[in-house]
């Protein structure tokens, strides 16, 4: 015990030594022909004094000495466990969807806002998850898809005149047709290939976005674009219905909403079926798969097709909410984002994604005047989430029972 | 014709920094089969530790009395302390996911290049990063075509740079356990090779020329931004991949290429595609030709 004490504290220290050592020249060489030391020390103070309650917290619940602590927590997580199997899921699936939808009643324009903003990302994070936590491929140019969807609709709209609903389903497919090109060529490649060639063909999307002047006005983005248009139902004058232009936030909600639900809906079904497990086959080991007659290159395709849709429909729903698209919002830091929210939440996981979406959307949002510090978090959070817990925060349940877990 | 002649010069010179920051992808790939994601942010502190190196010589006034000397040890301060900042990633980032899959390993490399770029950008500032630009004013003319002093110095550093790599590879007791590390480490072990020494070393290395290419970089163009690593990190990834991955003098000669390709894409085609030219080619060199012009993991010339 002792020594493993005296290894923690060793490896500690010199970690922190060498941040100090990495921090000094970036803050403490002046161009004016300074050298000071006071910045840095101060930063380095902060780190370490940061690092150091942690690393207690870890140590002292490592030794044992917070039973008195972790006991009850653990207990209560126990019961809370027991509790939830207990009731059917369908009651607590209720409970959430009435939470849901009664949540714009009681939140401001604000907080209706950052609502749209997690249930978007949810659908994006779902879309993520059916290629990189359930075919097991990394893809770093997804947003790209996210970006062809919402062209789509801009340029129907702007150009053509096609109300959104025409144009829903044909973004989809435009963004299913992206996703099978981009992934036709690449599905023969290796698995860290085929990262680093998704994120080419992900730039690849973005400059042509940028740069095709004729088609999508370059940097600047297509304004103008129009809203979500509804039929509802009138009662002055007899029974008519009447074309609306969604303006209300709280309309925008709802339809995010049962996007995120359709999603979520989608993914669990597709998880779970034939074609879910074909895909968790081919993720655990790829030559075994095909040797037992899964035809690897079109279930991987089909990934692709399907993370693209949802994409796809979540860009549209971008483009009608904003009115407004231009390249800046597809950039590779976004897809990053996405992944980070699947890794965060458990590949794999639709509560996990969900919870993970909820924490890197309204937690930068609590914290608005950390805001310069948020990539960094993302960035950190995903090395330290693959360090000490690679199956994220809510581990996605596997399908079946496997032998190593009977033996256990 | 002079126009050609004018491309290919700034096509080499361009393609000599590629070269150097793909050594680093491909050595590191080379020994532990992981594309280092935060390469890229390598050569962007790089860059900005020259600067800053530089800034405060020209600050304390020794740029204008002993030029050579300043930028000597400019070089040498920031490589040094991208070596330093390589290593320590390695051990924190890398060494622990070791036995772990691929996608552990490879988002773990995502996430510290993220981490690394945000941390210069809190550090640096988001606004570029002006290069002291009184160094190397003159230039060469013959006709229509100009070679700046500063092309001049890129391209011979560059090469000193790399005729040492190969050296150090080649000829020296190091190189040779780097190179068996490579081919296997229990084995490499058993002889009493030390892996995990090896692998700081070949992070440390990798590092190193990446800075270089940095400031370089930040010399021909005149300033640094926090984000310049990601875009030459790809167009290097696929300058390492060109020339087969693993593969040293694979890496220089892709670099190289990738350089030409981009300076002639954006004369003769289209200057707004030019980024696009290089992704091309890394589609069209896995898809066709996966190991590369070099071939992959030669036995011999692979670390």
């Amino acid at each position: 015990m002792i020594q493993e004490f005296k290894k923690v504290w060793k490896q500690y220290t010199i970690g922190m030594l060498w941040l100090l050592g990495l921090l000094w020249p970036l803050l403490g060489i002046h161009s004016d022909g300074t050298m000071t030391f006071q910045t840095t020390f101060t930063v380095w103070t902060y780190i370490l004094a940061g690092s150091f309650v942690c690393l207690m917290i870890y140590v002292i619940k490592g030794s044992g000495s917070l039973k008195f602590v972790a006991d009850p927590v653990s207990r209560a997580a126990g019961n809370i466990k027991t509790t939830s199997t207990a009731l059917p899921t369908w009651i607590w699936l209720a409970a959430g969807l009435i939470v849901a939808l009664i949540y714009p009643q009681f939140a401001d324009r604000y907080g209706t806002d950052v609502a749209i903003s997690v249930l978007l990302y949810i659908c994006l994070g779902l879309g993520l998850n059916v290629v990189v936590g359930l075919a097991g491929m990394l893809d770093l140019g997804y947003i790209a898809f996210y970006g062809v969807g919402a062209y789509t609709y801009a340029i129907l709209n702007t150009v053509y005149g096609l109300g959104f609903w025409v144009c829903l389903p044909l973004s989809a497919l435009t963004a299913c047709i992206a996703g099978c090109i981009v992934g036709y060529p690449t599905l023969r490649m290796r698995g860290d290939y085929l990262a680093i060639v998704t994120l080419g063909f992900g730039e690849i999307i973005r400059i042509i976005l940028n740069n095709w002047m004729e088609l999508t006005n370059g940097p600047n983005g297509i304004l103008g674009i129009k809203s979500i248009g509804i039929f509802l139902p009138v009662f002055e004058n007899g029974f008519t219905f009447e074309h609306f232009w969604m303006k209300k936030l709280q309309l925008f909600y709802y339809f995010a909403l049962g996007l995120a639900i359709v999603a979520a809906i989608c993914v669990h079904r597709l998880n779970f079926s034939r074609v879910g497990r074909a895909w968790e086959s081919i993720r655990e080991d790829e030559t075994a798969a095909e040797l037992m007659g899964v035809n690897t290159f079109i279930y991987k395709l089909l990934a692709y097709a399907i993370g693209a849709i949802f994409a796809g429909l979540a860009g549209a729903f971008f483009a009608a909410r904003m009115r407004f698209v231009s390249p800046e919002s597809f950039t590779f830091l976004e897809s990053a984002m996405v992944l980070c929210m699947v890794v965060l939440g458990g590949m794999g996981s639709i509560p996990g994604i969900i919870l993970g979406v909820a924490a890197l959307i309204a937690l930068p949002e609590v914290f608005r005047q950390f805001e310069s510090y948020r990539m960094l978090i993302f960035g950190a959070t995903m090395v330290i989430m693959m360090l000490f817990r690679p199956a994220g925060l809510i581990p996605a349940k596997r399908v079946g029972t496997r032998s190593e877990e009977k033996e256990g | 014709m002079e126009y050609f002649i004018q491309q290919l010069i700034n096509g080499i010179t361009l393609g000599g920094m590629y070269a150097l920051i793909a050594l680093g992808y491909t050595m590191v790939y080379g020994v532990i089969q992981l594309i280092n994601f935060a390469h890229g942010e390598f050569f962007a502190a790089g860059g900005y530790v020259g600067a800053i190196a530089l800034g405060y010589f020209s600050g304390i006034g020794y740029m204008e009395t002993h030029p050579v000397i300043c930028l000597t040890a400019s070089f040498a301060m920031a490589m040094a302390y991208c070596a330093y900042l390589a290593v320590g990633v390695e051990k924190i980032a890398y060494k622990p996911l070791r036995k772990e899959s691929r996608l552990a390993a490879l988002l773990s490399a995502l996430g510290m290049s993220i981490f690394l770029s945000n941390g210069l950008m809190l550090t640096q500032g988001v606004y570029d990063k002006i290069y002291p630009s009184e160094l190397f004013q003159g230039r060469f003319d013959f006709g229509m075509v100009t070679i700046s002093y500063l092309q001049i110095m890129i391209v011979s550093l560059t090469a000193c740079l790399l005729v040492g790599l190969n050296l150090l590879v080649f000829k020296t007791k190091i190189g040779m356990a780097m190179r068996a590390t490579a081919q296997d480490k229990t084995m490499s072990a058993l002889v009493a090779i030390g892996s995990n020494r090896i692998i700081s070393l070949t992070f440390a290395i990798g590092a190193g020329l990446a800075c270089a290419a940095g400031i370089m970089y930040g010399l021909y163009y005149g300033s640094v931004r926090y984000d310049m690593g990601f875009v030459p990190g790809i167009k290097a990834f696929a300058a390492a991949v060109l020339g087969g991955i693993g593969n040293i003098t694979g890496a220089m000669l892709g670099g190289l290429i990738i350089g030409m390709v981009e300076i002639f894409g954006a004369g003769y085609i289209s200057g707004e595609y030019k980024d696009v030219f290089a992704f091309i080619i890394l589609i069209g060199v896995l898809y066709f030709k996966p190991n590369g012009i070099m071939g992959e993991n030669i036995d011999d010339t692979r670390v």
